[in-house]
């Protein structure tokens, strides 16, 4: 991510970001890209709204502070002192400096780190505005549900290296195995199959003939969290 | 600059909202220069008169805490906390970052000075400078010198929580030792000898011949050369040594 943003020099090979190479980024460069970094950087005296113009002020064509107030879901807060903010909202404040250039492409470190459910389902909202405004967005994350409700690619990464690539559903599906979870007498029984449809038909046959409830009945879709632990586990 | 007059607004704004940052580098010597022009105003110090003596100390007080100490506090602090690494991301040229940065600097040591000469001339009857531009060149020789030391000095502090610790302690011996508030004539040898080195000692001794004994500042080579050697030697160490982002690890 940090090559990407023009911050630490590549060991080797390529790398191109808007047709730039990052580390030669020019300020014309920059004015296209928005970063949020993994840890919050503001200045605690300033308010919301002052940060916002600050950083418009260095864009030649800036979003205007009051609609990215409202776009970070900040409007409550938008005249209180950086310092008086929760982290969460300090968080959301720094999701909108990146955006505050209006950028075409848009890095978001590990976005959501802290944040309680309703926080993130709110910031999963703010990135699926600005992937429908047609911005490329460039996310980091170790929530894999946040991956695969958000992301049109994934790429995960292992010491480094890119070791699976694709959309969530070429991920998760394929000839991975199917969970079928129930009880029976008391005890789990926890089965695989790469034919679900077939083997959910045969168990509430056999069920169902001998007048029992599966209990607990559950059929689970391997997720993007169960392609990752196998994928980094090996 | 566009960029530059937008950034040089905000590092105002900036310094001026924080206020313990304020009070510390600008407020403090005007407190000091009421409290000690109280004491001992009336006094002869060095053969002058002591408000005098001491308000042109004070400048030289004032350039060491706003300059020296405050520029390099708030860098640190900017550095650890992720804001320049921030800046850097922006379209905001770093030079036109660090112009502003400086500029705001020198605006505000100018606007300390000219409170205490103002307050010298109220308060303790202190004469308005007769060589204006001698001192000018003077405060901007010294507002350059001092933030580059400042500036060098950052590279020396791995932390915010330490800064302000190792800043207090090069600065605050540094401004007593260089005779700011008092006549180092009556110093013990080894601290003259220390203070024959410092450069605050000679960008005091500039203010004090330009503004109490009214030397042009072209007659002043010697202080002069001190001054901008120790500044070039922050600027060395500034360039080697400065950093955007935190250390790391």
């Amino acid at each position: 991510m940090e090559i990407l943003e023009g911050y630490r020099p590549r060991d080797g090979g390529t790398v191109e970001v808007l047709g730039a190479d990052p580390q030669r980024g020019s300020s014309a460069w920059r004015e296209r890209i928005g970063v949020m970094l993994q840890s919050s950087s503001l200045y605690p005296n300033l308010t919301v709204r002052e940060s916002l113009r600050v950083f418009a002020g260095y864009y030649a064509n800036p979003r205007d502070a009051d609609e990215v107030v409202e776009l970070v879901q900040l409007t409550e807060k938008r005249d209180a002192r950086v310092r008086t903010l929760s982290g969460g909202q300090k968080r959301r404040l720094d999701l909108g400096l990146a955006l505050v250039g209006d950028p075409e492409v848009i890095f978001l470190d590990e976005p959501t780190t802290g944040f309680d459910p309703s926080a993130r389902r709110t910031a999963w909202d703010t990135v699926r505005n600005l992937r429908a405004l047609g911005k490329t967005i460039l996310l980091t994350t170790h929530y894999l549900d946040e991956a695969e409700q958000l992301a049109d690619r994934v790429a995960v990464l292992r010491d480094g290296v890119i070791v699976r690539e694709g959309s969530p559903s070429e991920l998760t599906g394929g000839d991975v195995e199917t969970e079928i979870r129930y009880r029976r007498g008391g005890d789990e029984v926890v089965e695989r199959t790469t034919d679900p449809t077939r083997r959910l038909h045969e168990l509430t046959a056999e069920a169902l003939a001998r007048g029992e409830e599966l209990d607990q009945l559950e059929v689970r879709r391997p997720t993007l969290e169960d392609v990752y632990l196998e994928l980094t586990a090996e | 600059m566009r960029l530059f007059l937008h950034e040089l607004r905000t590092e105002q704004v900036l310094f001026w909202r924080n206020r313990e940052a304020a009070f510390f580098t600008f407020f403090l010597p005007v407190i000091f220069f009421l409290v000690f022009g109280s004491i001992y105003g009336g006094d002869t110090i060095a053969g002058v008169h002591g408000a005098s003596f001491l308000e042109a100390g004070m400048i030289g007080y004032g350039v060491a805490s706003t300059a020296f100490a405050g520029l390099a506090i708030t860098m640190v602090i900017r550095r650890e906390s992720g804001v320049l690494k921030r800046i850097r991301a922006t379209p905001l040229p770093p030079w036109t970052y660090i112009a502003a940065v400086l500029v705001s600097t020198f605006v505000t040591f100018l606007v300390e000075a000219v409170l205490l000469i103002a307050l010298g001339r109220a308060l303790f009857s202190v004469g308005l400078p007769t060589r204006p531009l001698s001192l000018l060149l003077a405060l901007v020789l010294g507002a350059a010198a001092f933030a580059a030391m400042g500036l060098g000095l950052t590279s020396a502090v791995r932390s915010a929580e330490g800064s302000s610790a190792v800043v207090n302690f090069v600065y605050l011996p540094m401004a007593i030792i260089s005779g700011t508030f008092f006549s180092p004539a009556k110093y013990p040898g080894f601290l003259r000898a220390i203070a024959d080195v410092l450069p605050l000692t000679y960008f005091t001794k500039l203010t004090r011949d330009v503004m109490v004994r009214h030397h042009h500042i072209w007659s002043e080579t010697g202080s002069i050369a001190v001054v901008a050697l120790w500044g070039v030697i922050g600027l060395v160490a500034a360039i080697r040594g400065f950093r955007w982002q935190p250390r790391e690890g």
